[in-house]
Formats: C-alpha cells, structure tokens, sequence
C-alpha cells in the first residue's frame, strides 16, 4: 500500500488509485469536470490540477496514478492560479445563461465558478455559438454551454454500450452530437443528462418545470422493472416533477433506466381519483360508500370457491400481505395468483425464483449463459452489470435463443431445448466451459418459464449446476430474471396456488370462467375471455384492468405510500411516500381493511405501522432490511424422472416503453416509442 | 476550423467496385487482425477515389459496416481530419497553403488569383462545376514557397502569372504539370549551390 | 562549413537517382547483415555512443528511448512507428528523403525495428504527401524484391513488414501518442503520459515513436561509427541535420549541416543571403512554428543548436528556419501562425482549444491595431494559461511564437494599438449576461 504525502499530511492509500482520489481521503477536494467515477479517464478539461513535487507542470490529478513517495500540494498559489486559468477559460466561450438554464442551481460550472472564476469576463470577442442538436424525446440540448467534458460520449459508449454520440469536428469548434442527430438508442440514455456538468443535456420533459431549491426530495425504490433501482422523487405539490437516481452501489450504482426515470408524467394522467360503478354497461363515478356496498353485496352473495384475486406488477408488500389475508380469513378463498399468464413457477425453495448470483456478483462471473431472455429489455440497469462485467473481464456470453441486439457481443448457441439437453449430457461444448468455470452465471428469462419445456428447463439446469457443484455458499449460478417489480414479493408471500397436477390452477379456472367474482388488485395484464363474471379493480390508473371492471376503487401509485418491495435478487427495499394520491384515492391496504370491516370478517391490523410490523414478523427473511440471505439448495434429483421436451425457445419482445399503466399513461413514454418505431419502419439506422 | 459543411444532395447508395474491394481488403490485411478499425482513413481515401473527391453519408455508413465500427466513430473521423471531403469539389481541387511561410512569399497572390478565375467563395464550386479552391494549412513544402495542390499533386515556386497559367489550364480541364514553376528539382538553392559539388558534377 | 564526405543525404538534391540500385551504388544496404549481427546492445550503444539526438522536434537522445522497449518480447508484439508527419510550418525535409532517399529510411527501419525488437514497421505519412508515398512504396517493394525486408531480412534472420499509413490532413497527428490514436483509426487526440508508447504504444503494445531523419542516418552512424557522428557539432549537439531554409532569402533551401553552426552562415552561405541584406533581416523562426523567434541581433551570432538555442528562450524544433525581413509586418506573420495553431488544436483539453482561438483574435486586431495596450498583457496572460496546463506539447507550440512576438516585438505593438481601444467600445451595449453569442451568429 503506497503512501505518499498530500498537503504536508502522510497517507497510505489502496493500490492503484489516482491521485485525485488519494486528495479525496486525505480530506483535499479537488474541483473536476470530465472526470467521473464510473468512466474512464478523459483528463481533459484540465480543472484537477495539481502541485507535484519534481515536477515542473502541474499534474491532471485524476489522470496520475498515486505511487509511493509522491509529494502533492493542493493548496498552493500555483495550483490556485491553474484552477483560475482553467476556469476562465472555460467561460470563455461560455454563454453565461445561468438565469434561463435549467442546470441553474445544480450546475458544477456554476458552482466551481463561485470558487475559481474572476468577477469579470476578460474575454472580449465573439462567443462561439453552437447549434442544438436533436438526440431524442428526453435529451434536450443547448450546445452553447458544452464544455467539451466527453462525459456523455464515454457514458453511451462505456456503460450504455452504444457507440452514439460522438464529438465531431476539432479544435474550438469541436461538437457533440449523435451520429447525423438521431434519437439516442440506449435505454439508459437519459443519464446523459445527470452526467452533464453544465447544462448542454438537460431533461426534455423537465424543461423549465421547475428549479431545484423548489423540490421537496424524497428517496425511494423504483417499480418500473425487478431490480429495485434505487431512485429519489423530486415533487412540487402532489406534482411528481422528475425521477433522478441514488446512488446505490449493489444495484444501480449512479444509473436508472429511462423508464424509470420518464414514467413519471404518466403519474398525473389517467388517474382513478373517484370510485366508479358499471351501470347500463358503462362506468358512471360514485362514492365509496356506494361502491364498497356493491363490493360487500357480490361478496356475500358468491361462494368463496368461485371468487379469485389477481395482484398486479406494481403492488408493495404490505398489499399484498393483507389481501392474502383478506382473501384467507374474510373471504375463505385461497384462488389466488400475481401471475399474468402460465408461467412455470417451482416455490420449493427461495433459489428457485431468485437471482443468486446478485447483480454485484455480476463483474465477478467468469462466463454469462443466457436462455431465453434479453436483459436489456427486461431489466436494463442489471444488463448495463453485464456489460460491465464484459467490459471489465472480457468474459464469453453465450445465448439460448436469439434476443437481438444486446450492449455487448454475444454467441448464440442455439434455438430450442435439444442445445440444453446437449449441455447437460455434456456433449456440447459450452458444457465443459461451464463445468470449468469457477464462477458460471446462467440466467433463465420468463420466456423460457411460459414455454411447454419450462419444467423440462428449470430442473435439469437446475440440476447440472447442483452436480458440478455450481449452487454453492460461496457462489449461486443459478439465476432467474423476472420482470415485474411485485412478484418476488408475491413468491415470498405465497400468493399463488400450486398443486401436485397443476402448476397453474387459477389461471386454468379463470379461463374455463369458473370463478364469479374476480378481484383484481393493480392487475393490468391479465388476458382471458370475460363471460358473466363481476370484476373488481382496484388500482390506481385508468387502464386495462379497470376498462373491464363493474367497480372501480381508486388507490395510491407507488409514489403515494410507503412499501415494501422485494427485488430480483430477494433483497427487500422499502419505498418512501413522496406525494399523496389524488382525489379520493386511498392506500390499498386500507380499502381492503375497510372492505373487511364492513364484511363483518375484521383483519387484526390496527394501522399502517402494526400491518408493517406484521408483515415483517411473518417472514424472518424481512427481518433484516436490504440484506440477501444465503437460501439453502436442495441435493440433486434423478434426471430421468425430468421428462425430456422439444420445443423451440423462442424471447419475446416485450414493448419496452408500455409494460404496465404508469408507462401506458405517459405522453413521454408513447413518444420514446413513436420515435423507436418511426426508426424501425424508416430503416433509418441501417 | 470549422465544422464542415454536409452536403445537402447525398447519393442513396454506396458501394466499393470491385477493384476498391480489393484494394480493402489488402489495406485491412495490413493490420492485425480485430485491429482493422486501423483501416478507417485508408478506406475513405478509397471512397473519395472513388465518388469524386468527396464522401457521402452512405459511404461512412457502408465502412462502419465494412469494419464492424460504429457509425458515430467513422464520422468523428471524417469530420476531423481536413482532408476529408464532406460536400462536393471540384474535379481539380485546389488548396492553397498561406500559412506564414508561404504567406510571406506572396501566398495571397495565389488566393487571389483562385478568387477571380474560379469562385469568389472558398469551398465553392466554380461556374461550370470543374473546379473548387480553399485555403490550407502548412503542406510541408515551405522551401518552395508559395506553392498550392491540385488534387494529388503539388504545385511550387509560384507567382501570379504561372498560378494565373495553371487555373487557365484546369479551367479547361487540362492536365497541368505538377512540380516546380522555377524548374528547381528538388530543395536545392536555386543559384550559388554551395553542396555536394562533385556529386552534382559528376 | 561541413566537408561534403561527412554528409549523410548525398541524394538530398537528387542528382542521381532514388532507386534503389543507385542508392546501393552511394553505400546504402552495404554490410546491413554484419550490422544486424552484432546484435541490439551493440546498436543501441553505438547511438548512444553518437549522441543522436531526435530529429522530430524535441531533441530526446534516441538510443535511450530504445532502451525503454522492453528488452524481451512479450505476449505483445512491439511496432516500430516512423513519424513523417511533417505539418511543422517551416519544415520540409522528411519530404526529400521520401522522395530522394528512401533507401536510407528504409534500412534505418530494418535496423531500427531489430533494434527495439519490432516485427513490424508502420510509416505514417501527412496524406498531402501522396506523391511522395507512392515513390516511397515503390523503394519499399524494390527492397522486397532484394529481400531487405521481409521474412528473414537481409539474411539477418530478423522478420520485418513495413506498411504505410497516411494521415489525412492534421498537424495534431504528428504529437507521437495522437499519431498512434489516428494509426488506431481513431481521431488524433493526444493520449495522456505516463504510460509512455515505449511500455503502452500502439495497440497497448511497446512502440517507439521516431522521426524520419532520425531514423534515415541510423545506418550510417552505425557504418561510420558512433564517434564520427559525436565528432560532428558540439557536445551534446551532434552529428549532422537537415536545415529547411524559407521565408524571405534569396535562395531557399534545405540544406545538411553540422550542427552548431551559425544560423547567419546558414543564412548568407547557403541560402544566399537575407532578401535586401542582412540589415534587412527583421527576426527569424529558427525551429519551425513552434519555436519562438529571435531578432535581428541574437541572430547576427545564434548558432544552430539545441541547447544554444534554448539559452534564448527558443529551440531547434525541427530545424525550420523562416526568414522574415523587414518588408513584413512581424504581427500578421505572428497572427497567421495563431490562426493555425486554432486550426489545428485537437480540441480535446479546455486551455488549448479555448486559448488558440483567442490568442488568435487578439493578435489579429492587434495587427489591425484594433486592441488596447492593456491587451497586451492580458495576451500574455493567456499564453501562461495554455503553457504548461495541456495534455501534449502543442500547447507549448502555440503559445511560445506568441511569447516570442511579446518578447522581442511589444513595442511595435505598442507602437500600433496606442489609439483609442475600438474593442471596448464596441461592446459597452451587449449584455453582460444573457445569450451573447446570439447575437454574432457568425464565428469565424
Ligand atoms: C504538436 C506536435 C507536433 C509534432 N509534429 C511532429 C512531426 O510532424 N514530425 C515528427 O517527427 N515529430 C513531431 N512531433 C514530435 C513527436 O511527438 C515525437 O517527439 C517525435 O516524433 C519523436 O521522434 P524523434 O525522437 O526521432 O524526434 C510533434 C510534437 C508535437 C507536440
Ligand atoms: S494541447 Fe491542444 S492539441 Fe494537445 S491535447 Fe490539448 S487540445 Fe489537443
Ligand atoms: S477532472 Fe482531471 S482533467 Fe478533468
């Protein structure tokens, strides 16, 4: 560990850091601009000067490598006069907006300037103007303000995996721009925006919304997709006014998927904010006296065993723990399911449904396989993970099934389950990779689970990991990749039915319309053919689930409350409330309580904290939060009892921008989509 | 440097003829393999061979594909180098160089020769399309200053009158000769030779 | 002046011929074999033994960068790049070994790459020299032909590949490292250093970087020895150079000298003299732009070398010496070197991309005498705030003519900005704060 001398003070510092960090721990911050934790070294805008001893010029501090025996002064004249340089030149050709800049406030230039800039702009020529530049639906750009930093370039080329934005031209009148200014392709594009220093990339959407010191901030976790990025809300009022990332290194890290970050306006639009009743076919708003009365009257008047409760993708834990018990206890029914359509489900144990390997462990995997599934889609921020840990390691990813394009190269070996069978017989040769592998990661999309050989799949991967002693304490390679934010949660809770013959009996009853009344919690997604059956809906947007309900009950969106969510890899999170629900919306939990009341059939919950503190009880995995138990794994089972299937392994697309209500009801979100198509069909990009 | 101006008409296809094919793919052999992006200038040199001195935006996609490199890297690069052409020029293109060493030999002469016989305009296309001039950077002949390029070749120890002579020609498209308007042949004195005497008269 | 025996580029003025054939007939390729045999130490210690010093600009002795490749070969190839970038104004004499002894280039490579343990040889050419590659080509392929190059070259035992690489119009691309990015297929932006190109080069491989002249008189220093060639010039100067000689005298030439020599004999001798005599002589660039120039009296006794020149605050840069008289305003010459310097800033770091531009502007008003005094020393400010903040070395080869101007000329200057400053007047009624640049659209 070198030690070296920063400020007259000794440290010892970790091998391998730049000196600008070795500054940091030694409690001398050093102002920067192109350089970011998380991209590679630019050391090109040149603000991180500082003094080394035996060295004539100043050193970029994040360009050098700290070794032992190093001399550095932060706090001399010299290195005062080279931060001032440099910042006058970069205001140089800067156009001083700051009043009419939406960076205002929250701007690195600004800011440093306060420290490093001189009163008045001895630069007396022409300014440089430079035309703005069209990069999409959400990146709204004033090119005048670029300072050159290549942050953006280094972020979509590094981390998003996408090579398209680039600088053009040379000299002064280099320009950022993506190629021929088309859309940004990447899902992650807006990050750009955060990256920015000054205010050349701001938010589209956010344009001249708001100014940051208005903005009530609240931390909380995202639903948008299974990984639990974890995200901060900035509202106005009841107004949710922009999703930014928190940083949060075993998940996100600094990213958040644009979805993430843009469904947020389709939180004002579409919203139940009054219960609603079918009457003559159609929905005519009522009251919840009125409506919860018709709820009671359908429940006495069904038999427990025709009623059915679906949970949608974005409901929290605590709903889903009183309406299970709700369900069990007011209702005597136990018809219940979150899944959407016939998706193999193996609860047996807790490895069974998660993804073990956790998203860190990720960038230590020395071999990816993926069957059926493209990460980038179903769960963006963790196929960023990938591509790091590709970028990182250079690691062989090698896919069942064709998931199109990826941020990373990838090998397909083939398209239908003999390849799997061929594996684990050990007669392909991914095989023998995998075996010789000390840290395989083989993740299993849903496409996969919704297919006839789903069973066939699950079991005998499962299996060829166990036999080679890939499912161990120290390393899980074995990884489910689910989609949807709830349904950890729901896998946790036990809110399905399985039986020995069938894996999906509610949903096969529901299809053969053997239930009369049907509950739908937030579900959106549920397909079937509707006969006479009487549908409740409860959620919070005016989407599929209620254009087919007689009753609506208006409830919260995941910003209005707080809740429990269980990620991807089966770490739970809790969501902070940010914003209230509109109208005469109310939390889920608290109209289903009410509902049992009425119903005479009371659930022993006492108020929001008492549910939280049950829920939390139920399950000694929630007893500690965000933190991942080592799940046990059962021994091996005979493979010749796993019948072998064939069938071809199809992933299916999923529509990106439109996988639930919230995105269905954003304006930003349907243009993102307009944009892609419009590429697709004008085959512009090829 | 300004940013170059694209051209407004772009061809809808691009593709190498056969001997350009060639000819790729003996450059990419050049470099290691996986390094072929090294091939980048090479091909659009090839390019602009063979669409008339300048690169549309299909061919920067077409070497993207050709080299398996993103778009967006293929038009940094053409965007950065000035010798790139972006926009049509003529069928002889003509750059000047007025940096200070030829500057001072009466490189504006030239420029201003340029101005009157084929565009007012640099990087514009004279009257009958057959010729376009601009003002360059230093081109590395500064001992025979002032000198200009005609597409591949150089032009040295000029004056008006040889530089009026030699637009005279191009304007109607004759080749002219490249080389020397002092008959000098090489960087040698030109008068009082004071070297490799025994040599020069052997 | 030096006898004509000691010269190296004996073709330099091509009276016979650049083929290879008469090449061989002046001593080229003579003995390569025997040279090669005794093995890298010897090679590199007879470099060093002669001083050579880089021909490129910055003088570094050469045999110890070859030290620096790793002496063993590794699981990564080693390259040997010859620069012949050539974009320095003033500078033209890598041109004529291209085009009239390209032999000795040649097997100044062979020897070069033996040496630094390269396989592979690429020579980058500024793409304006598309005529010059075509000859140099041509003299590669007749090597080939002879089997110099190639598998098992010259006999030697050694294999050797050279391919040419042009450049496409990019002073920047002759700073090494931006010249490995452009041979990468990238844009020529300056890599950071350390990690020098000797251990992390082209590719991430070791790579020594060297000029064209500096490589084409390896084989003769190595066939006369490395104490002939420290016997030429001064100590820690030696040898021979290529002079480029432009500007305002009566016979510009390129010329091969000792070093060390007087730049008025350089001058009078061999160019014929300053164009209206000496006393016309105004100041000269005696390295090339980069190098800041000198007035009339330190050159009536400078001599051409690097660390004389260094004494008065300038260099040999590349040995490009313009001649300006005193028929020239020294501030427009002075602002058209600005103006390519802001032409060719890669861009990349802030001081250098946003300090070319303006050091430009306000030369070019100086000239038109259309700055305040006041101005001046703003403009020397800014030199100090480019000099010695950027990645690579152009911000010292953009900022330094400027430094040299102030230096030796401020009173002219002075002398011409003395009026009312126009400038300041002419912004009182833009707004300090909102949208400036929208109301000049047009940037230069
Ligand atoms: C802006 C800039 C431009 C340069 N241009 C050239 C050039 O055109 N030719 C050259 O040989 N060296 C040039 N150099 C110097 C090279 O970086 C490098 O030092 C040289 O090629 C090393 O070769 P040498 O040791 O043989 O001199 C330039 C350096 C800088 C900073
Ligand atoms: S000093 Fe100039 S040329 Fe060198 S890296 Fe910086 S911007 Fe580029
Ligand atoms: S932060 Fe070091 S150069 Fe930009």
């Amino acid at each position: 560990m070198p030690k070296l001398i920063v400020n007259d003070k000794e440290i010892e510092i970790e091998e391998g850091l730049t000196v600008l960090q070795a500054c940091e721990q030694a409690g001398a911050e050093i102002p920067r601009f192109c350089y970011h934790e998380k991209l590679s070294i630019a050391g090109n805008c040149r603000m991180c000067l500082v003094e080394m001893e035996k060295s004539a010029k100043p050193i970029a501090s994040c360009a050098t490598t700290a070794t032992e025996g190093m001399n550095i002064k932060t706090n001399t004249l010299k290195v005062e006069k080279a931060r001032k340089n440099v910042m006058e030149l970069l205001l140089a050709n800067h156009p001083l907006d700051c009043p009419v800049c939406d960076q205002g406030g929250e701007c690195d230039l600004q800011d440093q300037s306060m420290f490093y800039g001189l009163d008045l702009s001895r630069f007396t020529e022409k300014k440089r103007s430079v035309k703005k530049k069209y990069m999409g639906p959400l990146i709204k750009t004033e090119m005048t303000r670029c300072i050159h930093c290549t942050r953006c370039i280094r972020f979509a080329t590094e981390v998003a995996g996408i090579d398209e934005i680039g600088a053009i031209g040379r000299g002064e009148d280099m320009q950022i721009t993506t190629y021929l200014e088309k859309a940004m392709e990447s899902e992650l594009s807006a990050n750009v925006i955060d990256l920015c220093p000054v205010g050349a990339l701001t938010s589209k959407p956010y344009a001249f919304e708001a100014r940051p010191w208005e903005l009530k901030n609240t931390e909380t976790i995202d639903v948008m997709d299974a990984v639990g990025s974890n995200i901060r809300v900035d509202t106005y009022g009841w107004e949710v006014k922009r999703i930014l990332p928190k940083i949060n290194e075993d998940i996100n890290e600094e990213w958040i998927s644009d979805k993430t970050r843009y469904a947020c306006d389709g939180l004002l639009k579409q919203r139940l904010d009054k219960p609603y009743i079918r009457e003559n076919g159609k929905l005519i708003k009522s009251n919840w006296t009125d409506a919860v009365q018709l709820v009671i009257n359908k429940i006495k008047n069904t038999k427990p065993s025709q009623i059915a409760g679906f949970i949608g993708d974005l409901v929290d834990l605590e709903s889903m723990y009183i309406f299970k018990k709700f369900f069990n206890k007011s209702l005597n029914s136990t018809n219940l399911e979150f899944r959407n359509e016939k998706r193999y489900l193996n609860p047996d144990e807790r490895i069974n449904y998660l993804f073990n390997s956790t998203i860190n462990g990720i960038e230590e995997a020395d071999l990816i396989l993926l069957i059926g599934t493209n990460p980038r889609q179903e769960a963006a921020i963790l196929n960023a993970r990938i591509r790091k840990s590709y970028v990182k390691n250079k690691i062989k990813i090698y896919s069942i099934g064709d998931p199109g394009e990826l941020t990373y190269p990838y090998e397909i070996i083939g398209h239908d389950t003999s390849v799997i069978k061929d594996i684990i017989e050990g007669s392909h040769h991914v095989s023998l990779k995998i075996k010789n592998s000390e840290k395989p990661l083989i993740i299993i999309g849903e496409s996969i689970l919704n297919s006839d050989a789903a069973e066939y799949i699950f079991k005998s991967i499962k299996n060829f990991l166990t036999k080679n002693d890939k499912i161990n304490p120290n390393w899980n390679s074995f990884n489910i990749l689910t989609q949807r934010a709830s349904n950890v949660g729901a896998m946790d809770l036990g809110l399905y039915k399985i039986t020995k013959k069938d894996n999906y009996e509610v949903l096969n009853k529901l299809n053969n319309n053997e239930f009369k009344l049907i509950y739908l919690l937030g579900a959106d997604e549920l397909k079937f053919n509707k006969k006479d059956e009487f549908i409740i809906y409860q959620g919070s947007h005016g989407d599929k689930g209620a254009s087919i309900a007689d009753v609506i009950l208006p409830s919260a969106a995941y910003t209005e409350k707080d809740g429990y969510y269980v990620n991807l890899e089966g770490r739970i999170q809790k969501a902070f409330k940010a914003s209230y629900p509109p109208g005469e919306s109310k939390e889920d939990w608290e109209i289903i309580n009410n509902i049992s009341q009425f119903l005479n059939k009371r659930l022993d919950i006492i108020n929001k904290f008492d549910l939280e503190t049950k829920l939390i009880k139920s399950n000694n995995l929630y007893s500690k939060e965000s933190y991942i138990t080592k799940e046990k794994n059962s021994s091996e089972i005979n493979q010749s009892k796993i019948p072998f299937i064939n069938s071809k392994l199809e992933i299916k697309q999923i529509d990106y921008y439109f996988t639930n209500p919230i995105c269905r009801a954003s304006k930003t979100m349907l243009e993102c989509k307009t944009v892609k198509n419009n590429f697709k069909l004008t085959g512009t990009e090829g | 440097m300004s940013i170059k101006k694209i051209s407004k008409e772009q061809p809808e296809f691009f593709k190498f003829s056969e001997e350009n094919l060639n000819k790729a793919k003996k450059i990419i052999s050049k470099y290691p393999t996986e390094k072929q992006a090294s091939a980048v200038m090479p091909l659009l040199y090839l390019v602009q061979g063979q669409n008339e001195n300048w690169i549309p935006l299909v061919a920067m996609k077409y070497i993207a594909k050709f080299l398996n490199i993103p778009y967006i890297r293929v038009y940094e690069v053409a965007t950065f180098y000035s010798m790139f052409n972006l926009s049509p020029v003529g069928k002889y293109f003509v750059q000047v160089c007025t940096t200070t060493p030829c500057m001072i030999r009466g490189a504006y002469k030239i420029v201003d020769v340029c101005k009157e016989k084929i565009c007012e305009n640099q990087k514009e296309l004279s009257k009958d399309n057959i010729a376009s001039w601009t003002e360059v950077e230093c081109l590395g002949a500064c001992v025979n200053a002032p000198m200009m390029q005609i597409n591949d070749d150089y032009f040295e120890d000029l004056d008006k009158e040889k530089t009026e002579e030699i637009i005279e020609m191009i304007l109607n498209d004759k080749q002219p000769k490249p080389g020397s308007y002092r008959n000098r042949k090489s960087a040698e004195p030109e008068n009082k030779r004071t070297t490799l005497l025994n040599i020069k008269n052997a | 002046m030096l006898k004509d025996t000691d010269r190296i580029f004996t073709n330099l003025y091509n009276d016979e011929s650049w083929k290879i054939d008469s090449a061989i007939s002046r001593g080229d390729w003579k003995n390569t074999k025997e040279i090669l045999s005794k093995g890298k130490e010897w090679i590199i210690n007879e470099i060093k033994l002669s001083e050579l010093r880089g021909r490129g600009g910055a003088g570094f002795p050469t045999g110890l960068k070859w030290s620096f490749a790793p002496k063993e070969i590794g699981s990564r190839p080693h390259y040997l790049i010859i620069n012949g970038d050539e974009s320095e104004p003033g500078t033209c004499k890598d041109r004529d070994i291209f085009k009239f002894e390209p032999q000795k280039l040649i097997e100044g490579c062979l020897i070069s790459s033996y040496a630094v343990g390269a396989h592979t040889c690429y020579i980058y050419i500024r793409g304006e020299f598309f005529r010059e590659g075509q000859k140099l080509q041509t003299a590669i392929e007749e090597a080939y032909e002879k089997n110099f190059l190639g598998q098992n070259a010259c006999n030697s035992g050694w294999d050797l590949d050279i391919h040419i690489h042009y450049g496409a119009g990019a002073y920047i691309c002759g700073e090494e490292t931006a010249l490995l990015e452009s041979l990468e297929g990238k844009k020529g932006l300056p890599r950071i250093k350390p990690p020098f190109p000797a251990l992390v080069g082209l590719y991430g491989c070791p790579t020594i970087v060297n000029n064209v002249e500096t490589i084409a008189v390896v084989p003769t220093i190595l066939r006369r020895g490395g104490k002939w060639f420290a016997s030429l010039g001064k100590p820690k100067n030696t040898g021979t150079k290529i002079f480029c000689i432009s500007g305002n005298v009566n016979n510009p030439c390129n010329v091969e000298e000792e070093l060390g020599i007087t730049l008025k004999e350089l001058i009078e001798q061999h160019a014929g003299g300053v164009i209206g005599g000496w006393d016309n002589l105004q100041a000269v660039i005696p390295g090339g732009s980069s190098m800041p120039l000198l007035p009339k009296n330190i050159c009536d006794t400078i001599t051409m070398d690097f660390d004389s020149l260094i004494k008065e605050k300038s260099g040999l840069g590349t040995a490009g010496i313009v001649v300006i008289n005193k028929d020239q305003d020294i501030i427009k010459c002075m602002a058209r070197i600005a103006k390519f310097y802001k032409h060719e800033s890669c861009g990349q770091c802030t001081p250098c991309r946003e300090g070319s531009g303006w050091m430009w502007r306000m030369l070019e008003r100086m000239a038109k005498g259309n700055a305040s005094i006041k101005e001046i020393d703003l403009l020397s400010e800014v030199t100090k705030q480019i000099e010695g903040y950027t990645i690579c070395a152009f911000g010292e080869g953009s900022s330094w003519p400027v430094q040299g101007l102030l230096r030796h000329f401020r009173k002219e200057i002075e002398k011409r900005n003395s009026s009312d400053p126009l400038i300041i007047k002419q912004n009182k009624n833009i707004p300090y704060l909102i949208d400036q640049h929208l109301l000049e659209e047009d940037n230069a």
